[in-house]
């Protein structure tokens, strides 16, 4: 077990001690925060526990990781003002998270039943469901001039540009801090950010959040949109290919984001009503792909190379010029798409279904997916059946060594 | 507003024994109450707070009966202008004492129901009574004729609770979960101008259910600091937040603008506060331990 907890007398003899970091509640981190006393060298993942995946490592769990059935992501803005401040809450949040991806409480509750227990308890009797929690920094953040960050932002960290038939709501947009979620249990998945937030009272707020959900073929293989069609077949997997598309090398941005990566989130609103009315050929001339197979048009199987050049007997493009994946490769840009779908109930104004993707993509640089998009631009086909309604782009902090924390090359004065 | 006049005391016995023949229900649920202290009255040391606090409950209906009397009076006279300026703040006393007065689960309705209420309760509009029916007269009929018994029985009513809340005993319970109900309070009716939906005054309410909270922080304050010092700064500092949001609406003295100019980042900004108060306001606990 790696069941850490801190009594009292010793959490006071560690801070007594002064030891660099010791995430204890300092002042104002009032409620939960004051119950946990976690020092984030200590806590460790339980490699014996089932369906877990580590949260120490070089890189971040969630970007690489098999995709998981269900995630919750959750945007937040800060009212900390401080650089001290911001560091204290991702020390206090390390060794949260390492917990939580044990399948543990975030604390152990107390045994007076005058206060609230410590973790709100909905993940009890549930396990890990191969939960990753993988954290990230926007725009804004480096914005704040009481932080003094702004010397560390990297110049790819900037809200990306309009691109054609957007429509961006404000409310979607954007934030200081990302947590992403994703585990193979919806209520693991929420309660891991609810409790990260709850223990943050008073320094982060929601400013919005998304659930989104994928589901797996039984023999495996990628996974189905709300279109019916396969997401994620073109996506780097072999270490090497991650290397060059998704982690950011030693000199290729600021030195703290070494090892990170960008992740852009794109909540795509699709038009379920006209695409239930179109043609199956028209769908799959659309995507560029068959339905069924996944395999480029032309072609049987889905891994099939896409040869956009290819013709039918009179001379005809097998995938049309302006179809998804015909412009998409044109681009001739990488990217690790990692995308879930999402139903959020009905558009008001119209009583239509309020569902689609929830693009999300990592990369070590912001301009791949930009190039994509704009490759896109007002041609692609798709674009018929779809709108962008929210966007945001964070810089995916690296991963954490044990006995570190969470961003600590982001605030170390190097 | 301390002094408790002799005939409020005569009113105050002569209606208790009036409730006590005539309101079967309401006794019983005072006898809850008393029973309840005595399985959970296990902190003999905090009998000054209990009773600090037993006489601001007190005092607030003292005023709330007061001011009760007066925009009765209003109302009956038909002085429109005058009831409406009375109204929002004479609730106010009545919104401090919430965890007290709600502790009488006939009358709250009673006194403070709103049509939505009644009505999820499957009861017809002609059942309602109170405070909010007569916001309903004076703002959306403005008139008050019709309801001249409504406001009669408002007062019968208030001075009912004003008897029943001479004898509630205050448990340690009543303050820590008080203090987070009455923000609960806040955040589910207050800041979705669900609680005055005609007169729009909910930043009065909502005013009112701080202080109240404050006043049960500021009652327990030496024995929050004796077991966390850091946790009673902490409800200091997120009580002045609140505070400080609030003053922004106060429009004069004591007066707050409607709920209907705030916008939607007003109530977000409000609502974000709340919870940052409410979660360190959940640890009050603590002293019990």
């Amino acid at each position: 077990m790696s069941d850490q907890k801190i009594t009292r007398r010793k959490m006071l003899k560690l801070s007594g001690m002064t030891i660099a970091g010791v995430a204890i509640g300092a002042s104002g981190f009032g409620g939960v925060a004051k119950a946990l006393g976690y020092d984030f060298m200590q806590v460790d993942d339980n490699t014996s526990t089932k369906n877990k995946i580590n949260f120490y490592g070089r890189y971040q769990s969630g970007i690489s990781t098999p995709v998981q059935k269900h995630v919750y992501f959750a945007s937040l803005d800060t009212s900390l003002s401080t650089k001290e401040e911001l560091q204290k809450l991702f020390q206090m949040w390390t060794p949260l998270a390492v917990r939580l991806t044990n399948g543990e409480p975030i604390g152990d509750s107390s045994s007076n039943a005058y206060v609230p227990t410590v973790d709100t308890g909905e993940s009890m009797n549930l396990d890990a469901s191969n939960l990753t929690l993988t954290f990230g920094v926007g725009p804004s953040l480096f914005d704040k001039a009481s932080f003094g960050l702004t010397s560390k932002k990297p110049s790819e960290l900037k809200d990306l540009p309009h691109f054609p038939k957007d429509q961006l709501d404000a409310a979607l947009c954007g934030g200081d801090i990302c947590i992403q979620a994703c585990a193979d249990d919806p209520q693991v998945a929420f309660h891991a950010v609810r409790n990260l937030i709850r223990a943050a009272s008073g320094k982060v707020t929601l400013k919005w959040a998304q659930t989104g959900f994928n589901s797996m073929p039984k023999d495996g293989g990628t996974p189905r949109n709300l279109f019916a069609f396969k997401d994620g077949t073109v996506n780097p997997s072999k270490s090497e290919e991650l290397k060059q598309t998704v982690w950011i090398g030693n000199g290729e941005s600021k030195g703290w984001l070494t090892n990170g990566t960008y992740l852009i989130f794109r909540r795509i609103q699709m038009h379920l009503e006209t695409w239930d009315r179109t043609s199956l050929k028209g769908q799959e001339e659309t995507f560029g792909r068959h339905r069924d197979s996944g395999a480029p048009i032309g072609m049987k199987n889905e891994f099939d190379q896409v040869d956009i050049t290819s013709t039918d007997a009179n001379g005809k493009l097998l995938i049309p010029e302006n179809s998804h994946i015909s412009l998409a490769k044109k681009a001739k840009r990488s990217i690790l798409r990692r995308a879930f779908s999402y139903s959020s109930g009905i558009v008001e104004s119209t009583g239509n279904y309020d569902a689609g993707l929830m693009f999300i993509s990592f990369q070590k640089d912001p301009q791949a997916f930009i190039d994509i998009q704009n490759s896109l631009g007002r041609v692609d086909r798709l674009n018929e059946y779809i709108t962008h309604r929210g966007s945001a782009i964070f810089a995916c902090l690296p991963g954490v060594e044990k006995g570190s924390y969470l961003g600590e090359n982001l605030f170390s004065t190097l | 507003m301390k002094f408790k006049s002799l005939s409020a005391i005569i009113i105050a016995s002569s209606v208790l024994m009036a409730a006590c023949s005539s309101d079967e229900e309401t006794a019983k649920s005072s006898d809850t109450t008393a029973e309840q202290t005595e399985t959970t009255s296990i902190t003999p040391d905090l009998q000054p707070q209990l009773d600090s606090y037993q006489s601001f409950a007190s005092e607030q209906m003292d005023a709330f009966l007061t001011e009760t009397e007066k925009f009765v009076t209003a109302f009956k006279a038909g002085n429109i202008e005058e009831a409406k300026s009375i109204y929002p703040l004479a609730r106010m006393y009545y919104e401090r004492s919430e965890p007290i007065a709600e502790s009488f689960g006939d009358l709250d309705p009673i006194i403070d129901g709103r049509l939505a209420d009644i009505q999820e309760e499957g009861k017809g509009k002609e059942e309602w009574t109170g405070y909010h029916k007569l916001e309903y007269a004076l703002w959306v009929e403005n008139k008050t004729e019709g309801y001249e018994e409504v406001a009669d029985q408002l007062l019968a009513d208030s001075k009912k609770l004003y008897a029943l809340v001479q004898t509630v005993e205050v448990i340690p319970d009543t303050m820590l979960t008080g203090a987070v109900d009455l923000l609960n309070e806040v955040s589910t009716s207050k800041i979705t101008g669900e609680e005055e939906i005609y007169s729009h005054t909910d930043l009065y309410d909502f005013k009112a259910n701080i202080e109240g909270a404050e006043k049960i922080y500021e009652i327990l304050k030496d024995k929050i600091k004796e077991k966390d010092a850091t946790l009673a700064t902490t409800l200091e500092e997120k009580f002045a937040a609140v505070n400080d949001l609030l003053a922004k609406y106060e429009t004069t003295d004591g007066n707050y603008a409607s709920y209907e100019e705030l916008t939607d980042e007003n109530t977000k900004e409000l609502a974000t506060a709340v919870n940052e108060l409410g979660e360190p306001l959940s640890q009050l606990g603590i002293i019990l331990e």
